[in-house]
């Protein structure tokens, strides 16, 4: 095709009906109207041309055009085109294909069944274990989707959706910020660009490359699914949005009381004003609403009332033409923000082991300024048979394990300032260590494991070390330490 | 069929032999280069030769400042250090390679038929002016029309971008990922320089790009970066005639990437 003028917007197209083919793909029924889109279900004409659709159910999204002044339909929907073929993986949906401008416009991709979460807002406030369980899944997603360098700025219950298996699906890429292509949104609108009630303030302040801002949209929603309650209301003006740079939300337990510190924890966490006081990753954050026992408490689990007007008046005056902090790129925040596991066998192995391996953990956590370290250890239990859970004195295991884990942490949290939560602490009961470990790792992100490896016997060559399964079944980076020889 | 793009060579043979190797290694079987084919670098010959040969298979080439300089000679009016390197490169290139340089042309259009190829800009690019940022970056583009337009002259990699509405942005690429150009806008490509790159990485700069295969697909640009052997271009340059001072700044450019 040759082309020499600059294209033109679209021309407003003629309205689609059921029946009609656009580029192979036949029209089946209309699901949804929105603001922006209109979303259809859809087929292939010819069957044989989806050979790599895998059966998937179709649905296409078009752009609804408001006429040739709405730039902000048309270049969302530009960003969408450009950013759903770079994704992939379960987290989002599958891109199957897009028309052209200059006929009409649309994306084809796979269909997600069922509900977004938005209904479930209704049914709120839920349950706290609830509220933990969806913000885990939620937070894992958009772990997969930070790591593919794209923030995606507009988190809200009517973007998520969930497979049948429970894995949750992020769609509508309008206003996403892929870090390795060009920003077609920057220069395109005067006002932040975003949903209201879930904007973080630094998108108030036109930050579009920060993927905190998703930890934030995702604490707007948890804090909404636990109490029933916007912690910033619905703001439809600039001014009422930027009242979030300095009024804090009512802290949850005061309009909820029984929803557990923890909880409360984790979602003001989320809520800090500056990005660099939340969570430094999705996956970190997901870590701790999935074991929530680990959670490290500070003053934000206890508070029971927002901040006074003191404090409120002081927050507004440096917020007057406070400028964002600069961004660093995502890739690098995420590889600066790792969450180490350091695998402590506390009643095993030599004191001169358990030394080096604190040593070498202390050295790892230090190099990385937004690291998160978990310590695990695992407390064994009998295969067959009834385990005793207290030992001759009563005292219980779990916790006789857990005080053991803290002391063997304790050069390297004097050493090291891990604060706000970045330092905790988590004893897992299972038969077998190995799996335990592996288990923990993969289903909290982890992306590096430290451990230590107890000699090298000729029967633990034949057997098989823990930390030799480890290495071999982990997805992540494993480092394992060992005493020097002794000869 | 997949395109290289590669600018401002500047007589950088090392970086220019890395560049095109890399290049057919990726597949690239059409090469447009965007002249400033030599000055600054110790090899003019060799890589005027290879550029005559590449524009003989088809390749288009054409015109940079420094080419035109080098072709019509220096001037009284010139910098002393820059009639120096003028009148030494004049030496080493035989008659029919200071013809091929007068002879190329100011800009060229390649298939498909919506790249346009000029060394500075396309709104006078005889003029030499810099495309510095996206003021000027826009009149380029409004100048030609072309969907996709691609420069030299400016030696640090840039991506533009203007869209129906006349909104123009700016992006600094990332090495080796593929970037979609879609239709809708017009793009301005600048890959940076193959001889002399001066971001602050020396690795030598070229970008490719895949024409879109129907009006469902985009083109697609990569900007590449391939490091080669910076010291043995270094030691080319000292083993020349050319003031002592002029190769300490060249080699110290090379070496930093400045």
């Amino acid at each position: 095709m040759m082309t020499t003028n600059p294209p033109l917007p679209p021309a407003l197209p003629a309205p689609l009906e059921v029946g009609q083919v656009l580029d192979g793909f036949r029209l089946e029924a209309r699901l949804h109207q929105g603001g922006m889109a209109n979303l259809w279900r859809v087929s292939r004409v010819d069957a044989n041309d989806g050979g790599t659709d895998d059966g998937i159910e179709l649905l296409m999204k078009v752009p609804r055009i408001k006429g040739g002044e709405d730039p902000a339909t048309i270049v969302g929907f530009e960003v969408e085109q450009m950013l759903m073929p770079q994704l992939s993986g379960p987290h989002v949906p599958r891109f199957v294909a897009r028309g052209d401008w200059t006929r009409q416009a649309f994306i084809v991709m796979e269909r997600i069944p069922g509900d977004t979460l938005r209904p479930r807002l209704d049914d709120a406030p839920l349950p706290a274990e609830e509220v933990a369980d969806i913000g885990a899944r939620v937070a894992t997603a958009l772990a997969a989707l930070h790591r593919q360098h794209v923030v995606h700025l507009d988190v809200k219950p009517s973007n998520i959706l969930f497979r049948p298996d429970g894995t949750a699906v992020l769609v509508d890429f309008g206003l996403s910020r892929h870090e390795q292509l060009p920003d077609l949104l920057e220069e395109e609108f005067t006002l932040p660009m975003g949903t209201g009630p879930y904007m973080s303030p630094e998108q108030v302040q036109f930050v579009r490359s920060d993927p905190r801002s998703d930890l934030f949209a995702l604490g707007v929603m948890l804090y909404h699914l636990a109490t029933g309650e916007r912690p910033f209301g619905q703001p439809n003006s600039v001014r009422g949005l930027r009242r979030r740079l300095y009024v804090e939300p009512v802290p949850p337990r005061a309009i909820r009381p029984d929803l557990p510190p923890w909880l409360q924890e984790v979602i003001l966490h989320c809520l800090e004003v500056r990005p660099e006081r939340r969570y430094q990753s999705a996956a970190q954050l997901a870590l701790d609403l999935r074991e929530p026992a680990g959670v490290a408490l500070t003053a934000r689990a206890a508070k029971l009332q927002a901040s006074g007007v003191m404090l409120r008046a002081k927050r507004w005056f440096f917020a007057l033409g406070a400028e964002p902090a600069p961004v660093p790129p995502v890739a690098e925040q995420l590889a600066r923000s790792p969450i180490v596991m350091a695998a402590v066998e506390v009643d095993r192995g030599t004191n001169e082991l358990r030394a080096q391996l604190c040593e070498t953990v202390r050295r790892i956590v230090q190099t990385e300024t937004g690291a998160r370290l978990a310590c695990v250890s695992v407390m064994r239990l009998n295969r067959i048979g009834i385990d005793e859970l207290t030992d001759e004195h009563g005292q219980s295991r779990h916790v006789k394990q857990l005080i053991a884990l803290k002391h063997w942490a304790r050069p390297i949290s004097k050493a090291l300032n891990l604060a706000d939560g970045r330092l905790t602490f988590h004893v897992l009961e299972a038969a077998d260590v190995g799996d335990a470990l592996v288990d923990f790792a993969r289903r909290n992100g982890v992306d590096h494991i430290v451990m230590g490896a107890r000699g090298a016997s000729t029967l633990r060559r034949y057997l098989g070390s823990v930390s030799s399964r480890v290495v071999a079944e982990s997805d992540c980076t494993v480092t394992v330490v060992r005493e020097p020889a002794a000869d | 069929m997949r395109w290289a793009f590669i600018t401002d060579i500047h007589a950088n043979r090392q970086a220019f032999e890395a560049v095109l190797a890399d290049a057919r290694a990726q597949g690239a079987t059409r090469f447009a280069l965007l002249g400033d084919f030599v000055g600054y670098g110790a090899d003019p010959a060799w890589v005027a030769e290879q550029v005559m040969a590449l524009a003989a298979d088809g390749a288009i080439a054409v015109q940079g400042n420094h080419d035109e300089a080098v072709a019509h000679g220096s001037t009284p009016g010139m910098h002393p250090d820059a009639r120096a390197v003028v009148d030494w490169t004049r030496s080493r290139l035989s008659e029919d390679q200071l013809r091929f340089l007068a002879r190329l042309p100011m800009q060229a259009r390649g298939e498909p038929g919506h790249c346009l190829f000029v060394h500075a800009n396309a709104y006078d690019p005889s003029g030499w002016e810099y495309v510095q940022g996206r003021a000027e970056a826009v009149k380029s583009l409004h100048a030609s029309g072309a969907r996709i337009q691609v420069c030299g002259h400016m030696h640090e990699p840039m991506l533009y971008h203007l869209s129906g509405t006349g909104k123009a942005g700016d992006f600094r690429p990332v090495a080796g990922v593929p970037m979609p150009l879609p239709g809708h806008r017009q793009w301005l490509a600048i890959p940076g320089s193959c001889g002399q790159p001066r971001d602050g990485n020396p690795a030598a700069c070229y970008a490719l790009l895949d024409p879109a295969k129907s009006d469902l697909d985009d083109a697609r640009i990569t900007f590449q970066r391939v490091a080669y052997d910076v010291d043995a271009a270094c030691d080319a340059l000292r083993a020349t005639e050319l003031p002592a001072p002029i190769v300490e700044r060249l080699t110290r450019r090379l070496t930093l990437g400045e």
